[in-house]
C-alpha cells in the first residue's frame, strides 16, 4: 500500500524536476547559471493561472487533445515499475497497453494540431506520426527480447528479471537494446538530436510546433504530459540499465530517484554536445535503432 | 406446428434471409415515391431483428441445424446447415445490412435518385441474402451458385453510377478478378468432389488426403477466397471497387463481403484434421505483408474512400495472419497460440465489420455534404457537421487499434500470441509483433490524416465551407456502430462469447485452453479510467477556463499576416513524409503544365498517388494478356443464336467426356 502510494507520489510529482535538471545541465555546459531546478513547477503553476486564447478555427477537439493525451499518459504511469518496486497494475500483456496508450496520446495531440488549420502545425503533426511509427518497432523488439529473457509477458516481472547475473550472461544483447531504447527515449520525447524543445519557430520543429496555439491550463497539461512521458520511458530504460537492488525497500526508492536524476543529467549532456540532426537523417537513425534492438534479439535467441 | 417452427431459431434465420432477398422487390414495382425504399428498410430491420437474437442464442447454446432442399439437379443433396462457423459469419451480414439500408434512406433517397434507387435497393437485399446463402451452403454446387449471385449483385451495386467511365472500369476489373477467383474455386470444388465422391462438404476434420491433393485444395482456396478477401497481391480490384461504389454499398462490400473470403478459407481448413506447418506460415506471411503494404499505400492516398479501401486490405491481412497463427499453433500442438490466433482473427472480423462500415458511412456523409472524395478539397467540416465528426473520430480511433475501442482488444489477442512465441525454441513468429506495431503506427498516420484533414482546420474549398449535417437516418446507424465499437473495447468478453464456440469448433485443440489469458475486467477498468480521467480533466479545465480571462483570434501564423486556408497541410502533404520512405510501394505521379514566357499564364499541377505493383507489374502483364485475348474476342460477336450453339456444343462435348 505504501509502495503504491510512493509510486503515485513519485510519478505525479517528480517529472517536472527532470526537466529542471536537464535545463540546469545544459546551462552548466553553456557556462550560464541557468534557471532554478524547480523552474518547470513555477512554469506549470503560472500556466494554470493564465487565461486561454482559442483560435477561431478550432473545435472541441483542440481542447480535447491535451486532455486525452494527459489522461492516457497518467494511466500508463500505473503500468511501469519504478526501480525494484512492482507497478500498481500488472497483467499479462500490459506492455502492449503501455505502448498503445502513448499511441492514443499521439493520435489526439496530432489531431488537435490539425484542428488549428496552421501549415506549421500540420507539418509538425505529419513529422510526429511518421517518426513515432518508426520508433514503435524498436520498442517492440526490445519487449520481445525481454520476454524471451524473462519468460514473462508483463512489464513488472519482465523488467525485474534483469539482474546482475542476467547482465553477465546476456550483457551484449542488453547493451544493444539499451542503445536502441535510448534513441527511442530521445525521439519519443522530442529531445536533441531529433527535435529541440527550446525553439518554436524553426520549420524543422516537431513537437513544439504542434502545440503553438495551445495556451493557459491546456498548455500546462501538455507540458506536464510531456514531462511525464519522458519520466515513464526513462523509468523503463533505467529498469534495464540499473540491475542493482539495495536490499531494502526504501533504499530502492532512493536508488531509483537518484538514477532518474542521473539520466536527466545524461540527457542534458547529450543535448549539450550534439547538434540537431538534419530532418532526412532522423528516419535513418530510427531505423538504425530498430536494427540494433533486432540484433539484441538475435543475440538472445542464439 | 407453426408455433414450433417459429420458436426454432434456425427457421428464423432462414426466414430472415428470404426476407432480405425479397426486401427490395416491392420497390421494383412501386417506382414512384419513397414507399419502396421505406418498405425495403423496414424489411431489412425486421430481418435483422429476427436473425440476430436467433444467431446469438444458437451460438451461445451450441445449437446446430441442417436442412435439405429437395431438388432434382444432378449435384446431389442440396444441403444447408447452421454450425458455429456459419452462425458467426452471419452476424456481420445481419448487422451491416439493416444499418446500410437505413443509411441509404438519407444517403441515396428515392426522391433524388429516382432512376437508380429501386435497383440499388433490390440488389442490396439480394447481396445480403446471397452472402447468407454462401455461408450456410454445404454443397459445392449450391455454394458456387450463391457465390455467383453474390458477385453479380455486388457488380450491379458497384456500377450504380455507370455514366462515369471510372466506375465502369472499376466494375470491369472487379468482374474479371471475381471470376478469376471463381475459377480457382471451381478447381477447389472439383478436387473436393474427386476426393470425397460428392459435392457435399465433408464434415469438420473428416477429410484425410494425401499431402499433394490436400495442398492443391488449400492453394486453390487461398487463391479463390484470398482474392475475395483482398489479400495482396490478389487485391487489385478492391481499391477502385470500394472507392467507386455508393458509400452504403462500400460499407457492405468492405465490412461484410471481404469476410466471406475469410469464411471460405476457414471452412476449407476445417475439413482437414491436421495441417502441414507451411499452410500456417504462408497465411501469416501473406497476412502480415498485406497488412503492412496495404496500410503504407493507404497512408499516401488523398481519396477518402480509397484510403478506407486500402485500410481494409490491412485489416484483412491482420485477420489472415491470425488464422495463420492458429494453424501454426495447431500444427505445433500449441493450444495457446491456436486459441489466441483464431480468437483474435475472429474478434477482428467482428470489429472490422463495425468500424469499417462506420467510417464508410462517415465518408459518405462527407461526400454527401461536399460532393467530392478528394480530401485535399475538404477541411473544417467538424464545425458544421459535429455529430458526423464525433462518430468518425470514434471509428478512426477504433480502427487504429487504440484503447478503449474494440480494435485494441482484438489486436491485443494477436500481440499476446506473437509475444508468447518469443519463449519458443524457434521464436520466428515473435517477429510478427514489431510488424504489427509498425502497421499500427502507419494506421495512426492514415487515420489522423483522414479525420484531421477532412473534419478539422479551415475549409479548403468553397464547397467545404457550406456543408450541412447529415440527416438522422444517416447518423443513427453510425451512432449504433460507434456504440458497439466502444462496447467491444470495454467489454470484450461479450464479443468473445460469440467467438469461443467457433474457435473450439474449428480448432478442437483449443478445447483444453481456458480462454482469454487476461482478466476481461482490465479492459473495462482501463477504458473506464481513461475516459473518466479525460472527462474529469476536461470538466476541470472548462471550469478553470471560465474563471480566467479568455480570448479568441485567428490561428497564429508565426508572424505571417495573410495566411489562407490553402496554405494548410493537405492530405497529400501529410502522407508525403512516409510516402517518401515507402516509395517502392507507392509513387506520386505529378503532372505540371509548362511555364513559358515572361508573364506565364495559370498552370495546373496534379498529384495522383499510384500503386507501384499495380502500374509497374500487373498492368503491363495484363496488357500483354489482352493482346493474346484479342483473338479469342472474335468469338464474341453479339449474335445470340451462335452463343446458344456454343452452349449446346459444350454440353455435347462434356457428355462425351463424361461417358
Amino acid at each position: 500500500m505504501i509502495d503504491t502510494l510512493l509510486h503515485m507520489v513519485l510519478v505525479l510529482a517528480m517529472p517536472p524536476l527532470i526537466l529542471g535538471v536537464i535545463g540546469k545541465t545544459k546551462a552548466a555546459f553553456a557556462g550560464r547559471v541557468g534557471a532554478p531546478f524547480l523552474q518547470p513547477y513555477y512554469d506549470l503553476s503560472r500556466l494554470m493561472r493564465k487565461g486561454v486564447v482559442l483560435s477561431d478555427t478550432t473545435t472541441w477537439i483542440f481542447r480535447a487533445g491535451p486532455v486525452v493525451t494527459l489522461a492516457a499518459t497518467l494511466f500508463a504511469a500505473l503500468l511501469v515499475p519504478l526501480g525494484k518496486h512492482p507497478a500498481p497494475i500488472s497483467f499479462e500483456g500490459d506492455m502492449i497497453l503501455f505502448a498503445y496508450l502513448f499511441a492514443l496520446g499521439r493520435f489526439f495531440t496530432t489531431v488537435a494540431a490539425l484542428d488549428t488549420g496552421s501549415a506549421f502545425e500540420g507539418m509538425g503533426a505529419a513529422r510526429e506520426v511518421t517518426f513515432s511509427c518508426l520508433a514503435e518497432p524498436t520498442l517492440f523488439f526490445a519487449l520481445i527480447t525481454l520476454t524471451r529473457l524473462s519468460g514473462t509477458m508483463s512489464l513488472t516481472p519482465m523488467l525485474q528479471h534483469v539482474t546482475l547475473s542476467v547482465w553477465v550472461s546476456a550483457g551484449a544483447a542488453l547493451l544493444l537494446m539499451l542503445a536502441g531504447l535510448f534513441v527511442v527515449l530521445l525521439a519519443e520525447n522530442c529531445r536533441i538530436p531529433f527535435d529541440d524543445p527550446n525553439t518554436h519557430l524553426e520549420l524543422t520543429m516537431i513537437h513544439e510546433v504542434m502545440v503553438l496555439d495551445h495556451s493557459g491550463p491546456y498548455f500546462g497539461c501538455i507540458l506536464y504530459g510531456a514531462a511525464l512521458k519522458l519520466y515513464l520511458l526513462g523509468a523503463l530504460f533505467l529498469n534495464i540499465a540499473i540491475p542493482f537492488t539495495g536490499g531494502n525497500g526504501y533504499l530502492d526508492w532512493g536508488i531509483f530517484a537518484c538514477s532518474m536524476l542521473a539520466l536527466a543529467v545524461a540527457i542534458g549532456v547529450v543535448e549539450s554536445v550534439m547538434a540537431r540532426l538534419r530532418l532526412i537523417r532522423v528516419p535513418q537513425l530510427l531505423v538504425a535503432a530498430m536494427i540494433l534492438t533486432a540484433f539484441s534479439l538475435v543475440l538472445v535467441v542464439r | 406446428m407453426f408455433t414450433e417452427m417459429v420458436r426454432d431459431p434456425a427457421v428464423l434465420v432462414i426466414t430472415a434471409t428470404i426476407l432480405a432477398a425479397c426486401s427490395g422487390v416491392p420497390g421494383l414495382f412501386l417506382r414512384h415515391g419513397p414507399l419502396g425504399q421505406r418498405l425495403a428498410t423496414a424489411g431489412a430491420l425486421a430481418a435483422s431483428l429476427l436473425a440476430l437474437p436467433a444467431l446469438v442464442s444458437m451460438l451461445a447454446s451450441g445449437a446446430r441445424a441442417g436442412f435439405v432442399i429437395d431438388w432434382n439437379l444432378p449435384f446431389g443433396a442440396c444441403e444447408i446447415a447452421l454450425d458455429p462457423l456459419s452462425l458467426f459469419f452471419l452476424i456481420p451480414i445481419f448487422l451491416v445490412f439493416p444499418a446500410g439500408s437505413l443509411y441509404a434512406c438519407g444517403y441515396w433517397p428515392a426522391a433524388s435518385h429516382r432512376s437508380s434507387e429501386p435497383s440499388v435497393t433490390f440488389f442490396y437485399g439480394l447481396l445480403c441474402a446471397a452472402m447468407a446463402l454462401v455461408v450456410v451452403a454445404r454443397n459445392g454446387a449450391l455454394f458456387m451458385i450463391a457465390w455467383e449471385i453474390m458477385a453479380l449483385a455486388g457488380y450491379f451495386l458497384l456500377v450504380t453510377e455507370h455514366e462515369e467511365p471510372e466506375v465502369r472500369s472499376a466494375g470491369t476489373v472487379y468482374l474479371i478478378a471475381s471470376h478469376i477467383g471463381a475459377a480457382s474455386l471451381l478447381v477447389l470444388f472439383s478436387q473436393l468432389r474427386l476426393a470425397t465422391g460428392s459435392f457435399l462438404f465433408p464434415g469438420t476434420g473428416s477429410l484425410q488426403l494425401a499431402a499433394a491433393s490436400a495442398s492443391l485444395i488449400f492453394i486453390a482456396a487461398v487463391v479463390g477466397f484470398g482474392s475475395k478477401a483482398g489479400i495482396m497481391p490478389l487485391h487489385i480490384w478492391l481499391p477502385s471497387a470500394h472507392a467507386n461504389a455508393p458509400s452504403h454499398v462500400s460499407a457492405l462490400l468492405s465490412g461484410v463481403m471481404l469476410k466471406i473470403g475469410i469464411y471460405g478459407i476457414l471452412r476449407v481448413v476445417s475439413f482437414f484434421p491436421g495441417h502441414p506447418l507451411w499452410w500456417g506460415i504462408l497465411l501469416v506471411l501473406a497476412g502480415l505483408i498485406s497488412a503492412l503494404m496495404g496500410i503504407c499505400i493507404a497512408s499516401a492516398q488523398k481519396d477518402i474512400k480509397r484510403l478506407l479501401a486500402y485500410s481494409s486490405i490491412e485489416n484483412l491481412g491482420i485477420i489472415t495472419a491470425g488464422i495463420g497463427m492458429a494453424l501454426v499453433g495447431q500444427g505445433t500442438a500449441n493450444p495457446r497460440l491456436a486459441y489466441l490466433g483464431l480468437a483474435g482473427a475472429l474478434f477482428h472480423v467482428l470489429n472490422h465489420s463495425l468500424f469499417k462500415p462506420l467510417l464508410f458511412f462517415a465518408a459518405g456523409s462527407v461526400m454527401h455534404a461536399t460532393g467530392t472524395r478528394d480530401m485535399d478539397r475538404m477541411g473544417g467540416l467538424a464545425a458544421r457537421m459535429p455529430w458526423s465528426a464525433a462518430l468518425c473520430l470514434g471509428g478512426a480511433v477504433a480502427i487504429c487499434g487504440l484503447p478503449p475501442f474494440n480494435g485494441f482488444a482484438s489486436e491485443f489477442l494477436l500481440y499476446l500470441g506473437f509475444f508468447g512465441e518469443a519463449r519458443a525454441p524457434e521464436p520466428y513468429l515473435a517477429l510478427g509483433a514489431p510488424v504489427l506495431a509498425l502497421v499500427g503506427g502507419v494506421a495512426v498516420i492514415s487515420f489522423v490524416k483522414l479525420f484531421g484533414i477532412t473534419f478539422l482546420g479551415a475549409p479548403r474549398s468553397p464547397e467545404a465551407a457550406k456543408v450541412h449535417e447529415a440527416p438522422a437516418a444517416m447518423l443513427l446507424p453510425m451512432a449504433l456502430l460507434a456504440l458497439l465499437s466502444l462496447l467491444g473495447g470495454l467489454f470484450p468478453q461479450l464479443f468473445l462469447r460469440l467467438v469461443h464456440p467457433v474457435v473450439s469448433a474449428v480448432t478442437p485443440a483449443t478445447l483444453r485452453y481456458p480462454g482469454l489469458p487476461v482478466r476481461a475486467l482490465w479492459f473495462a477498468s482501463l477504458g473506464g479510467c481513461v475516459l473518466v480521467l479525460a472527462a474529469a480533466l476536461f470538466w476541470y479545465l472548462r471550469r478553470r477556463g471560465s474563471a480566467l480571462p479568455a480570448g479568441s483570434g485567428p490561428t497564429w501564423g508565426c508572424g505571417y499576416l495573410r495566411p489562407t486556408a490553402r496554405m494548410q497541410y493537405t492530405a497529400s502533404s501529410f502522407g508525403d513524409m512516409l510516402g517518401s520512405l515507402a516509395s517502392p510501394l507507392i509513387r506520386a505521379r505529378i503532372t505540371v503544365g509548362g511555364i513559358a514566357g515572361v508573364a506565364p499564364a495559370a498552370v495546373r499541377l496534379s498529384y495522383i498517388p499510384e500503386e507501384t505493383i499495380l502500374y509497374r507489374v500487373i498492368q503491363p502483364v495484363f496488357s500483354v494478356v489482352g493482346i493474346g485475348f484479342a483473338f479469342i474476342r472474335r468469338l464474341q460477336h453479339g449474335e445470340v443464336q451462335i452463343y446458344i450453339l456454343y452452349i449446346f456444343a459444350t454440353l455435347f462435348l462434356l457428355m462425351f467426356w463424361v461417358e
